[in-house]
């Protein structure tokens, strides 16, 4: 059913310090609202459990792609269209951009943000693998305080951040240091545009001759959180990416992720098409 | 913006008149320029973003009505598919949709104009990918698509532009 709408309230600070004012002053009260295109879909289907929020949109300090010599850094309200139009980001990440490119559909790419994507922590998003792959830092501030977090240490379980009820992430930030690797991504989906995933999958290895010297394999959808199979990776760490070490690696994986039956498909074919993705990875490298 | 009980003042252009719209801060824009301005044109079809009739122009960006707050368009330009024929004369899109079978039932038509005129000024002469891409938000439940990247592709001959 339908919101009533006056039991809501949504203010929009003049900046960022007045964001964090309030927030510090009334701590768990206001929720942050970016684009909105999550928080207006539970809105509008009455099952919007915040009342007061504080939107984000407007905020200066949020926006922007800085191009610096070892990063790339995002204001929070980077839109999935910037993403797809910046250029450093289409030479050097991308992952990041492919991800853009497959969420939603243009009207969702020029609203969804990368930091409202991070703060939904859907374990479906499509961005996240992505970032796990490019080592992500995430700035976070609060009223007097900043600090920086790996983004891999952000989420602790479904819907569980490190982020408390007066800060905000600012930034995003991603080291230049693997635009040399080879790197995969693939959205498994019901359609190619304004699906949720079935399974993500982002991937990318430093191979020196023919040797993975290092690897990223991150997925989505197949645990409570996007997560990095780590275990899969220091398997395949200094392997040649050949057939003889494929059915070892596709079951490391199948033991560290934890897919689940719901409305858009089921664990068991989540684990094979986990595998599945994986093969391809390995193909792709030798290639 | 003055806030007076549970509604504030939203100034903005829409279709090139500056408005004052009076609503609650998280209204939906689509709510807001159906009822308070009776532009009844952009319409609701899933209301979650999923489908694109409510597609409409913010600041030159395609964006579902459905999910802005109205709060988000304070200073903005905003084109709802009213605005889309301009001094009486249609678009070349949607002379073409009316010409070569774009339009069915019509619920999803304004929708589907607006994302296709926004389409053509990014991509003045798209490739049929993109066509598809850029309409990929926005569903129809009549046509089966190709009459529309017909209409679409059509819209950009010159003699279309001309018209």
């Amino acid at each position: 059913m339908r919101a009533y709408l006056p039991g809501y309230e949504m203010d929009a600070p003049r900046d960022l310090a007045a964001a964090l004012e309030r927030m510090t002053r009334e701590p768990g009260v206001w929720k942050p609202l970016a684009g909105g295109t999550d928080l207006m879909v539970l809105l509008q289907a009455g099952t919007l459990s915040h009342k007061r929020f504080l939107s984000l949109w407007g905020l200066p300090e949020l926006r922007g792609i800085e191009v610096g010599r070892e990063h790339v850094t995002l204001g929070a309200l980077t839109t999935y269209t910037e993403i797809r139009r910046d250029q450093t980001l289409q030479r050097e990440f991308p992952l990041l951009c492919r991800a853009a490119a497959e969420t939603g559909a243009v009207a969702t790419q020029n609203r969804g943000t990368l930091g409202g994507n991070i703060a939904n922590a859907s374990p479906a998003a499509d961005s996240p693998p992505a970032l796990l792959v490019y080592d992500a830092e995430l700035e976070i501030v609060s009223r007097g305080r900043v600090r920086w977090l790996p983004y891999h240490a952000f989420s602790s379980g479904y819907k569980q951040m490190d982020l408390a009820s007066d800060e905000l992430i600012r930034r995003i930030r991603l080291s230049r240091t693997k635009s040399e690797w080879k790197q995969h991504y693939r959205k498994v989906g019901t359609r190619r545009a304004q699906a949720i995933s079935k399974v993500c999958f982002a991937a990318a290895a430093h191979l020196e001759g023919e040797r993975m010297v290092d690897v990223r394999i991150a997925f989505g959808s197949v645990a409570p959180t996007v997560v990095r199979a780590a275990q899969t990776e220091q398997l395949l760490r200094g392997e040649r990416p050949a057939p003889g070490i494929l059915r070892a690696a596709q079951e490391t994986l199948s033991r560290e992720i934890m897919p689940i039956d719901d409305m858009r498909s089921t664990a068991r074919y989540r684990r094979q098409v986990a595998q599945n993705l994986l093969a391809e990875f390995l193909e792709f490298l030798s290639q | 913006m003055r806030e007076e009980a549970h509604k504030v003042q939203v100034q903005c252009e829409v279709n090139g008149q500056a408005v004052t719209l009076e609503a609650h801060p998280m209204a939906r824009l689509l709510d807001v320029l159906r009822e308070n301005l009776r532009l009844t044109g952009t319409k609701e079809g899933c209301g979650e973003g999923e489908c694109g009739a409510c597609s409409i122009e913010v600041n030159g960006e395609l964006v579902n009505s459905c999910l802005v707050p109205v709060l988000h368009v304070d200073g903005a330009k905003i084109r709802t598919i009213e605005g889309v024929a301009e001094h009486g004369h249609l678009h070349a899109v949607q002379r073409t949709f009316l010409t070569r079978g774009g339009a069915q039932c019509g619920i999803c038509t304004p929708g589907m104009v607006v994302a296709s005129v926004n389409l053509l000024r990014r991509h003045p002469d798209p490739t049929e990918a993109e066509i598809r891409e850029g309409l990929s938000g926005n569903l129809c439940r009549c046509t089966g698509y190709i009459k529309i990247f017909e209409s679409v592709n059509a819209a950009c001959r010159p003699k279309e532009r001309r018209a």
